[in-house]
């Protein structure tokens, strides 16, 4: 199953966890196939279309404690094993890690 | 093979075989709403067949291959992959009627009560599946609407399936947490029960129950059916015949059932585990014959072992009770100051209730009055509040 895990920590709090042995343990697992860090929420952009009129914001939509502050993409025999791994990033510790199942039959998937 | 007696095997299998037969179905296809209807054809199926052919040898296994057999009929006509197909056709049936660690219904209990799932969904799924109780019962159960409580357990199985959680008993290295989290889903029934609702310690025990044949050598499953069974056996004394509650030292104690204390007197292994350490403290007044002969230094000792390992201010409070007893009013009443102070139970009306009779037991009546004036205002059942009632009329008229 594959897996969405949104790095959310409060941005604003400098950390530091260095989430490189993560990294390396979990592609040596095969576990993880994609992600990133994102730069902070003040260089967010929303966009909605309404109307046909494309409307562009500045930040992001809802005001929370945390944003997130990254992604990764799993690839986990069950729940059981995306949890443990993200359970097993650095930061678990402080932040909070969301874990998202994709659909499985998307056509477009790569 | 007459048809009463094809029909009563048939009820009888419904009853002893219909967890095993659903928990191997929901293994085998993987899909809880198909495993539901296949096994609900199957019994069907026994109604019809069983009178004409006889009960077969084992009712189960006939059981668990009819119902297989339907769902892979379906599954066919439906659109589904043919390796999907080929899995389940070489998935494992039960090895037999035996039970053990491979049992299919542990695995359904284990995915019932994943902490992935909302706590009262948790709940729900359990009564449903494991337990076989209508949605009806559980709505009129947890006073929710009959649609809210469906929807509950449909979203509960979809995220099972959606969002992968295993189906399977968790490996060593989580199990200790996972149990504990299947044996906060009992204990909850059994309380909800305890606070009224009858038929649900009734089915918390019979899970209690099951779960201990399933797994005898965890000593937090003996101990949570032995504390059950020891505050069950008290239910009959609990309340007089106008609904009072009638408190553990007054109980007519010739009306507690003491095959079941016995029973729970089996299940105690002496570990200083959280349920272990609360049957056996519910073990020394279940083992008294008056009140005059509990042991209270030995609950007192007992509840500071508890204190140590599942630290609570609800422990700290019938620790300071249990001290009063062992050592006196005066001892227990700096216990429950101390514990006020802290403002970690402000609300419970137990706080100032166990403060009020202790003042009684003091002489101190008007100060008595006031702490059961108090637990009143925030008493949360109405036998609760006539007891306090009682007191309070008590105290003013001792002062």
């Amino acid at each position: 199953m594959k897996y969405l895990m949104l790095v959310c920590v409060d941005e604003d709090v400098e950390r530091d966890a260095d989430p490189t042995p993560w990294i390396e343990e979990m592609d040596g697992r095969g576990v993880r196939l994609a992600g990133n860090r994102l730069r902070p929420v003040r260089d967010s952009t929303t966009v909605r279309r309404r109307n046909g009129e494309v409307l562009v914001a500045d930040g992001p939509f809802a005001e929370t404690k945390e944003q997130i502050g990254g992604f990764d993409i799993l690839e986990c025999a069950d729940l059981d094993e995306a949890i443990e791994v993200a359970s097993k990033h650095p930061a678990a510790e402080f932040g909070t890690l969301e874990l998202r199942p994709l659909w499985e039959d998307w056509p477009w998937e790569r | 093979m007459g048809e009463v007696t094809a029909r009563d095997a048939v009820v009888a299998a419904y009853h002893d075989e219909r967890l095993r037969v659903l928990a191997t179905l929901i293994r085998l296809t993987g899909d809880w709403q198909l495993a539901e209807e296949c096994v609900q054809d199957a019994f069907e199926t026994a109604l019809v067949r069983w009178p004409d052919e006889g009960v077969p040898r084992r009712p189960g296994a006939w059981l668990t291959t009819t119902a297989r057999n339907r769902a892979l009929d379906r599954l066919r006509r439906g659109s589904v992959e043919a390796a999907k197909l080929k899995e389940m056709e070489a998935a494992a049936m039960p090895a037999g009627d035996g039970e053990g660690p491979d049992d299919d219904r542990l695995r359904l209990i284990f995915t019932c009560c994943h902490p992935a799932l909302p706590f009262e969904a948790r709940v729900a799924l359990t009564l449903r599946t494991v337990a076989g109780l209508t949605t009806e019962d559980i709505a009129q159960a947890f006073l929710t609407p009959v649609a809210t409580m469906g929807q509950r357990i449909v979203r509960a199985k979809r995220k099972i399936q959606e969002a992968g959680i295993p189906y399977r008993v968790p490996p060593p290295d989580l199990l200790p947490e996972r149990l504990a989290g299947v044996l906060a889903v009992i204990y909850l029934l059994f309380n909800a029960g305890y606070g009224g609702r009858g038929e649900l310690a009734d089915e918390a025990i019979r899970l209690g129950r099951l779960l201990e044949r399933l797994m005898p050598t965890e000593t937090e499953v003996r101990g949570l059916l032995a504390l059950m069974l020891l505050h069950h056996s008290r239910a009959a004394a609990r309340t007089d015949e106008t609904g009072t509650l009638v408190p553990l030292e007054r109980q007519d104690r010739t009306r507690w059932r003491h095959e079941l204390i016995d029973e729970a007197g089996r299940l105690l292994t002496g570990t200083a585990t959280p349920y272990q350490l609360q049957a056996a403290i519910a073990a020394c007044h279940a083992d008294a014959a008056t009140p005059g002969e509990t042991d209270w230094g030995r609950i007192a000792g007992l509840y500071e072992r508890l204190a140590a390992v599942a630290p609570s201010p609800f422990v700290q409070l019938n620790r300071a009770v249990a001290v009063a007893m062992a050592e006196g009013p005066p001892a227990g009443l700096a216990l429950v100051d101390a514990l006020e102070s802290t403002g970690a139970l402000a609300g419970y009306h137990l706080l100032p209730a166990t403060r009020a009779d202790l003042l009684r037991r003091l002489g101190r009546h008007g100060e008595a009055a006031v702490s059961y004036e108090r637990a009143l205002a925030l008493a949360p059942t109405e036998a609760e509040r006539r007891y306090l009632r009682r007191r309070l009329d008590e105290a003013r008229a001792g002062s």
